[in-house]
């Protein structure tokens, strides 16, 4: 059961001080490790606040190698709830029977094709094309659209062996651009010609703020969706038993999906800008230093969680925080839990067992941690029910 | 069975039955405006925060800690507030009137 386990490297210091301390391109980010702490700080915005410099709320900074604000993500109340009003209605549309039923379509197809393989690389043969083919929902555009987000690979903004890459990142931003020239010109029923005609305090949304918007739909949904899938399989492959009480007990799986987001953390921490001087667990924050509000450690919080470092399926209270917490929280979550469900739900019906070949895992370097977020590259090989 | 009133933030008044499950599923089945139940009722959204009317305080009880603290943050929070994926339907909570938070 070692391969598919993410373990919790911050538990001695979320039990001793709290914190931890990550040197990040010279901008420090004293990192908040408890349940408590993190829920707290999210909801106070006017001390530890989103709206900073663009860019540097993220970690590693992204300060260096962009200028465009991300919206919502990179906006404080109250304009952030202005922002989030205008596209709220439109994220909830996963919950649209028709919508649940291309999803569906797309997810079993996927999962069909994977049966006819001996061999299967996970992250990019089969997660990297459910999150693009998926994302078309989303946006509601053309589902031949996903060939080209799949050919930008996992990373978008990074090369081989790069943290940041500024170069890489523009074939996102130009291809968003010509997108939204597109929905100027020859409008659609899309996301981006909605953005188009959307106002904003009773004026239209500015190109760069559609961009802000469009370009966080495209990054925030990708690596986190592709780490939640990736490892999902994993936990199945050692745990086939839980795919066969799935199929039995399918009323578990709003439950279960909370747990293995919970468990998984795919987006591991997202910083904040201190505004004024303040205190973290009796330790002095400087006003314009940078916290982070550390979503995996909080998610094995030992006060709040009954075992913590256990995937209980059908665990009933579970205040995870894997979707962020108050103010910012995902707004792709809708979408994400949608994929995770029936995800599940088709695993457990089509799937007897997962045979894990080989695997390299990505871990994070987070200075003081070093995290397992999920797999550079894992293969398995699908074996289907024979009854 | 239990019957049991919503009371939605443009006064709206609709009364259901339920028999098990808990109120938050009950009010998200029927389109109760304001609650979502996000999170499929596991504590973790406060998308199906209630204002019980006092007089009923007793049949419901007060919030579990677990869910004080998820409360404690969320808007216009009271004495009065629970998160109703923790409300259990049974005849103990029959004729309970719920204001909707949102
Ligand atoms: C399992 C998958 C996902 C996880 C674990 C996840 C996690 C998170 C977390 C923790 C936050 C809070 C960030 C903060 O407080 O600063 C967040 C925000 C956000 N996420 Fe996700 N996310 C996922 C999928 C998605 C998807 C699919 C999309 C869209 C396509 C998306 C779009 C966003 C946006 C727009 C925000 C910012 C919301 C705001 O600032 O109001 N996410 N996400
Ligand atoms: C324009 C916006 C964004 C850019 C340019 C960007 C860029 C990057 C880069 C360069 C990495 C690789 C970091 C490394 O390996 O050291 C990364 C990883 C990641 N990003 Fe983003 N990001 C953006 C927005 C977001 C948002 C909004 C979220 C979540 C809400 C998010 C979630 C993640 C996650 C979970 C990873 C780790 C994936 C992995 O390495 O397996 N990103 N991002
Ligand atoms: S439904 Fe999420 S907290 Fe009640």
């Amino acid at each position: 059961m070692e391969k598919s386990k993410l373990t919790d490297p911050f538990e001695k210091a979320r039990l001793e001080t709290g914190l931890g301390e990550m040197n990040d391109q010279n901008d420090p980010v004293t990192m908040l490790l408890r349940h408590k702490d993190v829920r707290k700080s999210a909801h106070n915005y006017k001390t530890f606040q989103s709206g900073a410099t663009p860019g540097r709320i993220v970690i590693p900074s992204e300060v260096d190698i962009r200028d465009t604000r991300q919206i919502p993500f990179e906006v404080d109340p109250p304009e952030h709830k202005d922002y989030r009003a205008i596209i709220e209605p439109w994220f909830r549309r996963p919950l649209q029977a028709e919508y649940e039923k291309k999803l569906t379509a797309i997810i079993t197809s996927i999962v069909e094709h994977a049966l006819t393989k001996e061999s299967i690389e996970v992250v990019t043969e089969f997660s990297l094309p459910l999150q693009s083919n998926a994302l078309t929902l989303l946006i509601n555009s053309d589902a031949s659209e996903a060939e080209t987000w799949i050919s930008w690979g996992t990373h978008v903004f990074r090369s081989e062996g790069e943290a940041l890459d500024g170069d890489k990142a523009t074939v996102l931003y130009d291809y968003i651009e010509n997108q939204i020239e597109e929905a100027i010109n020859s409008p659609s029923e899309n996301l981006f010609t909605k953005l188009v005609n959307s106002e904003f305090q009773g004026r239209k949304l500015t190109k760069e703020e559609i961009k802000g918007i469009m370009v966080l739909t495209f990054a925030g949904g990708r690596d986190t969706v592709i780490n939640a899938v990736t490892n999902s399989i994993a936990y199945f492959s050692e745990h086939p038993e839980s795919l066969q009480r799935i199929q039995k007990e399918p009323e578990i799986i709003g439950n279960a999906v909370e747990e293995l987001i919970r468990y998984f953390s795919p987006l591991t921490q997202m910083g904040r800008v201190v505004t004024e001087d303040t205190y973290v667990c009796e330790h002095a924050a400087k006003a314009n230093s940078r916290v982070s509000l550390c979503w995996a450690s909080a998610n094995r919080d030992e006060k709040v969680f009954e075992n913590p470092n256990e995937i209980i399926l059908d665990r009933k209270i579970n205040p995870h925080v894997g979707f962020g917490f108050s103010h910012h929280n995902c707004l792709g979550a809708t979408h994400a839990r949608q994929i995770m469900r029936i995800l599940l739900k088709t695993l457990s019906n089509k799937i007897q067992s997962i045979d894990i070949l080989d695997y390299k895992e990505n871990i994070e370097d987070l200075d003081q941690f070093k995290r397992k977020v999920g797999y550079d590259s894992i293969h398995v090989k699908f074996n289907p029910k024979t009854i | 069975m239990a019957k049991i009133t919503f009371i939605t933030s443009d006064n709206e008044k609709i009364t259901l039955e339920g028999t098990t499950g808990s109120v938050m599923a009950l009010a998200v089945e029927n389109n109760i405006k304001g609650i979502d139940g996000d999170c499929g009722g596991v504590c973790s959204c406060a998308t199906c925060h209630v204002h019980v009317t006092p007089e009923n305080m007793a049949k419901t009880g007060e919030a579990s800690e677990i869910e004080m603290d998820m409360l404690e943050l969320d808007d216009n929070t009271d004495e009065y507030s629970r998160l109703c994926c923790q409300l259990e339907i049974s005849d103990a909570i029959d004729g309970v009137v719920l204001k909707v938070a949102k």
